[in-house]
């Protein structure tokens, strides 16, 4: 779709064509539509803990009931080693992270089936209801994040100044969540085999990655194909950047991290594009 | 002619889908691999085969016209003639399979009454969801959200929750956002068949101020008089082709012929297992319950109703819609007007209902029946029309005295002389 809105006057002209193969990503559209990912993200957070009594302190209750139940089991029945960093502390700090990607995969992969009625009536990039569903969860991660540092707090440990590089790992998640939902979003439409498979995946995800557990205790040959998971760097950079492990995450498995990530992104846009054209149709 | 001047510029439009796949929504993977193991095995067999002529057919095909600045047209048809899939084309919704069109200026559909709208959010928030869906910006919805709540007259419930608004305030408030969006072209499919009359008479007057402002309107409905009345131009659908394409009024009469070649007493759907029920079949049968497309006036009409329910449902009903081949409405019904005990439980199986129309009400003319399951908030399991059938007027009364009569009823009313006194002698 080679759509201009208005400018200055200027009238749009749009050409409407069969559409073959691969097509370009349309980041000026996306832009002139940017309002639109703001008006989704609004909305799915304006109705998302309507009639819960809780209200939106499910965005941090979930993850730091999860923190207890894992502190019981890993932390005091398995004795799970955790850089000698208080189990509470040394989980809960890969639970936010992990939440965040969590959810806004499963979001971005049940997006386009969950709005399929605007899906088959309204013209807008399709592209920005998976970028909103992970955008969206945001919001629920600054205030996990809030309890995360209350919860530091609690145990008197203060942050380095590795802090500043918090944002790259959230981003890192971030791009990681969208990567995968893009294809999950795009092969959802066609088979909806993608809904009873999610959990399955989202659960073996969460064992390939180091919440439970510190990643050293992967054996060492195991490292390569381990770190291709980007979610470990994610979690390994957090409590470096928070907690203060001794133990950066390492500059090759940082490497290796973002570039799988990256290409999960860039050929999951691709994928996404290249159905976009059938998806008001087999929906 | 000024090439400036053409707003839509269609060439050779065609639309093809797969057969059934509407049908079957959406795969799963196992069908896949089953199907692609079936289709190995048929190419095998018959390695020459074309598979694109046995699997696929076109909604459209070969579609082209230009459309000028500033003209209002109606896209008219039967259903399944492919009127919808051209507006979705032409709005960008699914992309064609051949052909092309040159679009110039912003396009705006109107939306089928309440896609966009959350029913949580209150009503001022979503004027401004709808309206970024729609493709305007918030400086835009700012400005004309005073208009907007005006229009849709519902500013006393501008902050409740529009799941408590009754349809009416829906629709208006549906309507109202998208005719503030000004686009150069507006798409307008099928949203007056709701809303009371006075506020159909609103809309109307506004897609009428939009035409004179110099926009141009596509409007696809079965509603022949509004048709005629907001548009200057008819481009009528049938099978997928262009069947004509210039005034509306000689537009609207072919429709109407092209409705009566549709008779049939008795129409036949593939059941949907994916929605909780589904039409299966719709018949229409005589006094005597045989079968038939043909009525005379005095005879009852029955509509029989075979469904599936796939899954137990309570609280279902069956609403029955009566409309004229020239897309008035006559009548809405639904099975539990007559205080018929509502059916709090529907096991799954095959079900056959039947609705009895009195005879000696409908005047002569082609009728069909649009037939709803559903909750009666809304919720719609499965739509189906009827073929047309045919009511003759065998009236001996309208035939002696009239010809034949106008109006969509006859009804022999109950007259009474109540008072009589000869006048005064005048001597």
């Amino acid at each position: 779709m080679n759509e201009k809105l208005p400018v200055d006057g200027r009238i749009p002209v749009r050409y409407i064509k069969p559409v073959k193969g691969w097509v370009a990503i349309d980041v000026r559209e996306l832009w002139v539509y940017r309002e639109l990912i703001y008006y989704f993200v609004w909305r799915d957070i304006k109705v998302r803990y309507k009639q819960t009594g809780l209200g939106i302190a499910w965005a941090v209750l979930q993850p730091f009931m999860t923190m207890v139940v894992f502190t019981i089991i890993f932390g005091n029945f398995a004795r799970i080693p955790s850089y000698d960093l208080p189990y509470p502390v040394f989980s809960f700090t890969a639970l936010v992270p992990w939440t965040f990607f969590a959810n806004g995969l499963q979001n971005a992969a049940s997006s386009l089936v969950s709005n399929a009625n605007l899906l088959t009536k309204v013209y807008f990039p399709r592209l920005i209801m998976p970028m909103s569903a992970v955008v969206g969860g945001v919001i629920d991660f600054v205030l996990a994040f809030g309890m995360l540092l209350l919860l530091m707090l609690v145990y008197q440990i203060t942050p380095t100044a590795n802090v500043l590089w918090l944002p790259v790992f959230l981003l890192l998640a971030l791009v990681s969540a969208l990567a995968v939902g893009l294809w999950l979003a795009a092969v959802n439409v066609q088979y909806r085999d993608v809904r009873y498979t999610l959990p399955f995946l989202v659960q073996l995800w969460f064992f390939a990655t180091p919440i439970t557990y510190p990643s050293s205790l992967v054996p060492e040959i195991w490292r390569p194909l381990y770190s291709l998971n980007p979610m470990v760097t994610v979690i390994e950079g957090f409590r470096w950047a928070l907690l203060g492990t001794n133990t950066p995450p390492a500059p090759e498995i940082v490497l290796l991290s973002s570039l799988s990530a990256l290409v999960l992104l860039v050929t999951g846009m691709f994928y996404f594009r290249r159905m976009e054209a059938t998806f008001a149709d087999v929906i | 002619m000024n090439n400036k001047s053409i707003v839509i510029d269609a060439k050779n439009l065609g639309k093809q889908y797969r057969i059934g796949a509407q049908r079957a929504k959406y795969k799963s993977l196992r069908d896949e691999i089953t199907r692609g193991a079936a289709s190995l095995a048929s190419r095998l067999r018959h390695p020459r085969a074309n598979r694109n002529s046995q699997n696929y057919f076109w909604a459209l095909r070969d579609i082209s016209f230009e459309i000028l600045r500033g003209e209002t047209v109606g896209v008219i048809g039967r259903n399944g003639s492919g009127k919808s899939t051209l507006l979705k084309l032409i709005s960008g919704i699914t992309y064609p399979s051949a052909g092309y069109a040159t679009i110039r200026g912003r396009v705006g559909s109107l939306l089928e009454v309440g896609t966009g709208f959350h029913p949580e959010l209150t009503g001022r928030e979503n004027i401004y969801l709808n309206g970024a869906i729609i493709g305007m910006k918030k400086v835009e919805i700012d400005r004309k959200f005073d208009d907007i709540v005006s229009f849709a007259e519902i500013s006393r419930f501008l902050d409740t929750p529009v799941k408590h608004y009754s349809s009416g305030m829906y629709v208006r408030l549906a309507f109202a956002v998208a005719a503030h969006l000004e686009p150069e072209i507006l798409l307008v499919d099928e949203v007056l068949a709701v809303g009371d009359a006075a506020f159909q008479k609103k809309c109307l007057g506004k897609m009428e101020g939009v035409v004179q402002e110099g926009r141009t309107i596509l409007f696809v409905s079965h509603n022949m008089s509004a048709v005629k009345q907001l548009c200057t131009r008819g481009i009528l659908l049938n099978s997928g082709t262009v069947a004509y394409d210039g005034s509306i009024d000689e537009a609207v009469e072919q429709y109407v012929t092209i409705a009566q070649q549709d008779v049939a007493s008795e129409t036949v759907f593939e059941a949907d297992p994916s929605q909780p029920m589904s039409i299966t079949r719709l018949s229409t049968r005589n006094e005597q319950g045989d079968k038939t497309a043909y009525f005379s006036s005095k005879e009852s009409i029955t509509v029989e109703i075979e469904y599936r329910v796939h899954e137990p449902l309570r609280d279902d009903h069956i609403f029955i819609i009566l409309d004229r081949a020239d897309g008035l409405l006559v009548l809405k019904t639904s099975d539990d007007d007559n205080g018929r005990e509502t059916r709090m439980d529907l096991a799954t199986g095959r079900y056959i209902s039947r609705a009895t129309f009195p005879g000696g009400i409908l005047n002569e003319g082609y009728y069909r029946f649009r037939v709803v399951l559903g909750k009666r908030k809304g919720v719609k399991h499965d739509e189906k029309t009827s073929a047309y059938f045919e009511v003759e007027d065998t009236n001996d009364y309208t035939r002696s005295v009239f010809g034949k009569r106008n109006g969509a009823l006859l009804l022999p009313l109950r007259w009474d002389d109540c008072f009589y006194e000869p006048f005064d002698e005048l001597t």
